[in-house]
């Protein structure tokens, strides 16, 4: 209803400087550059997501801009919206390759649009269950899901950050009693899920999940909740919430005497504006973690490590790092790499079909598709990359500071500290 | 499917706690919608930016917090002023213009007026989540037995009666408010006897401008905002000031109250409903009383 289309252009970024890192790319010498769409949210309730992009793409240009042209749309944090930018891009743009990064409400509504119109699609930042299952047509029956020709995604999955979070309150001694806040999202559907989310593991795991239901985004009071995990006497948090919803909930759950041990949030507390927003009341909350400058992985465009990415990502843009720029940083890596095997880049099925060939060190960790550590349905299209947790320490002077507190699924990424209760 | 919690001992507290909840988030909207209730009633203006104001005080209260290192109460008392003048300018420059017998005009413009605030704020603060910090103010809490009462919300429910009390007293006890509803019940006339009706609907504005730097004040210390949040806030306020009825300040009060209930009891039976809620106690109050509870201007 409030939406500026018209009044924020959407701007394309275009090629800069020359000078490769020497690598061959028969395919690219055809000619013409190669035109890479770009989605992601720029404005909006989701601009955090976006805010590394420039940086990346500048960066990605200085090297690649004599090959590579990056055709970059906002979705400005709307669904609808996304659709719209990924079918310009497709008619009007003519692109080879879509990429796009976070949340379901940008990457699913364009890699539809990009499996329909028969454009290859890499997709990251979301977890790949409201991916997959969500662009299924029917998503209640497991049997009728197909794989996708077009569109592939990299990233973790649900089962990573149940492990991720269950690993994390086996750290404390509680009583196992867990309260759960799920909005009715993409996101909050797919974590309540009473198949394949949080209930059926939690219960295996020997936890107990109070649900009281899902809540809309952009909630004023949680009240409601508050009671119920006081009734429960819940020790632990946790739910995937926007960073609005988490400080109401936050404040209101103090002030209405609850205090729970641990509070594992997915989704609000990736962003250290968002942690500082909380006051001191952010302190040792915790959460999930795709990416650090701790991360072991270099970058296969320009073999700079984690620390150096976030490190020049600081120094250019005055902000500190956050976790979107390893993810938005590999999607180039991808299509990088992808481009340099395909024989023709203007063939959509021949580069839909070397991204499923893809294995490469980025900069997120090894991607790879057809792992069998996914169900057989999900092999064809998803890619894992590894997922640990961390808690925010707050440090002398106000702010804070992501410690990477578990990792059992992905030891190679080191440990900070160790998990520390709240109260 | 979703467990829906047994009735249990403690249910008749829980009532109470629901009750008391959504009577101070009650406040928070009747705040809200205060400011708009005095510029539809004087002017009949329906402002759509009313949202995005709220969003650009609690900027200014924000901005004069982190720059001064000032407590946000009393930042909040500089930024008024400020408000009262812009809303001032505001009116006298611009939507005095757009007044008439066409009702067209004004939404257009205060539409245009929200994508214009909504995009500045948005250059000027980056898309960053904020929140204008309170220190141990934000927890702190006042046990009544089973009941829990936040500070702050307590204290954003004394408010919106002390801002209804002070905005009725001036309406309708202080020579100013004679000129308002002069002005408001025939502009012509009131002009014959020496009043300038511009002038008069400046003044309001600028006064709405003074509700919305307390509304910013509860809002930003509450929850994060950022530069889009503003039309999210804008349909409470409106539902709350139809509930109350047109013109009057106390429904306004009890429309909020109303809404803030009607949330809070949806809720408890299942977070699905919370909003819905509101919106259906909203529309089941159109259905019955189509003028609010409380009507006051005839149109």
């Amino acid at each position: 209803m409030f939406t500026r289309r018209d009044f924020l252009k959407t701007t394309a970024a275009v090629g800069a400087l020359a000078g490769t890192a020497g690598l061959a790319m028969p395919a690219l010498a055809k000619g013409g550059k190669i035109k890479l769409g770009y989605v992601s949210p720029q404005t909006g309730p989701l601009a955090g997501f976006g805010e590394a992009d420039k940086f990346v793409i500048d960066t990605f240009l200085k090297s690649f801009g004599d090959k590579f042209e990056v055709v970059v749309k906002d979705s400005q944090s709307n669904p609808n919206r996304a659709a719209e930018v990924a079918k310009e891009l497709i008619v009007n743009d003519k692109i080879n390759l879509m990429l796009v990064a976070s949340t379901p409400e940008t990457t699913n509504p364009v890699s539809t649009t990009c499996e329909s119109e028969e454009v290859p699609c890499i997709s990251t930042v979301a977890p790949w269950q409201p991916w997959f299952i969500g662009q299924q047509g029917n998503p209640g029956d497991p049997k009728s899901w197909k794989p996708f020709n077009f569109a592939y995604h990299f990233f973790w999955g649900l089962e990573d950050i149940i492990a991720v979070y269950t690993g994390m309150w086996s750290q404390i001694e509680t009583n196992k009693q867990v309260g759960g806040l799920f909005p009715n999202d993409g996101d909050g559907n797919a974590w309540g899920d009473p198949n394949v989310g949080f209930p059926p593991v939690l219960k295996q795991k020997g936890y107990t999940l109070t649900d009281p239901g899902r809540y809309q985004n952009m909630t004023d009071d949680f009240s409601a909740q508050i009671s119920a995990f006081k009734k429960a006497n819940c020790e632990i948090l946790t739910g995937v919430m926007i960073p609005p919803d988490l400080t109401t909930f936050w404040n209101q759950a103090k002030q209405q005497g609850l205090k729970p041990k641990i509070a594992s949030i997915g989704k609000a507390m990736l962003f250290p504006q968002a942690v500082e927003a909380l006051g001191k009341g952010g302190h040792n909350l915790s959460t999930e973690v795709w990416w650090t400058p701790t991360h072991p992985f270099k970058s296969s465009l320009t073999g700079q490590s984690a620390a150096d990415v976030a490190a020049e990502f600081t120094k250019v843009t005055n902000r500190p790092w956050t976790q979107p720029i390893g993810f938005a940083h590999a999607l180039f890596e991808l299509a990088v790499d992808v481009m340099k095997r395909a024989e023709d880049p203007t063939d959509g099925e021949a580069v839909a079909a070397e991204i499923g060939k893809t294995k490469l060190d980025t900069l997120v960790g090894p991607v790879a598709w057809g792992s069998d550590k996914l169900p057989p349905f999900a092999q064809k299209n998803i890619a894992k990359t590894p997922l640990v947790g961390g808690q925010w320490r707050l440090k002398d002077g106000g702010s804070y500071e992501l410690v990477v507190v578990e990792n059992a699924t992905a030891p190679q990424v080191p440990l900070g500290g160790k998990m520390e209760a709240l109260n | 499917m979703r467990s829906t919690r047994p009735i249990s001992g403690r249910a008749s507290m829980n009532i109470i706690d629901t009750l008391v909840q959504g009577i101070l988030l009650g406040g928070l909207y009747a705040l809200f919608a205060a400011g708009l209730s005095i510029v539809f009633g004087i002017m009949r203006l329906v402002n759509l930016a009313h949202g995005d104001l709220i969003i650009f005080a609690a900027f200014a209260i924000l901005t004069i917090t982190s720059m001064f290192g000032l407590n946000p109460f009393l930042s909040a008392l500089i930024a008024a002023p400020l408000m009262f003048a812009a809303g001032w300018l505001l009116q006298y420059f611009l939507l005095n213009r757009t007044l008439g017998k066409d009702i067209l005009p004004p939404l257009l413009v205060t539409f245009g007026l929200s994508i214009i605030i909504q995009n500045g704020l948005l250059e000027g603060f980056a898309a960053d989540s904020r929140r204008v910090p309170l220190g141990s103010l934000e927890a702190a809490t006042i046990p009544l037995g089973a009941v829990n009462i936040g500070v702050m919300p307590l204290l954003t429910f004394l408010s919106a009666i002390v801002v209804i009390v002070g905005l009725n007293t001036l309406i309708y006890r202080a020579p100013i408010g004679r000129a308002f509803r002069a002005t408001s019940d025939d502009p012509v006339t009131a002009g014959l006897m020496g009043i300038r009706p511009q002038r008069i609907f400046a003044t309001a504005t600028g006064l709405a401008m003074v509700v919305v730097t307390v509304a910013a004040l509860y809002l930003g210390t509450r929850a994060n905002f950022d530069p889009s949040a503003g039309p999210s806030r804008l349909i409470y306020a409106f539902e709350a000031v139809i509930i109350g009825g047109l013109g009057s300040l106390w429904g306004t009060l009890v429309g909020g109250v109303v809404l803030g209930v009607a949330q809070t009891i949806g809720a408890t039976i299942n977070p699905e409903w919370q909003i819905l809620a509101g919106h259906i106690a909203f529309l089941a109050v159109l259905a019955f009383k189509p003028r609010g509870f409380f009507p006051r201007a005839v149109d």
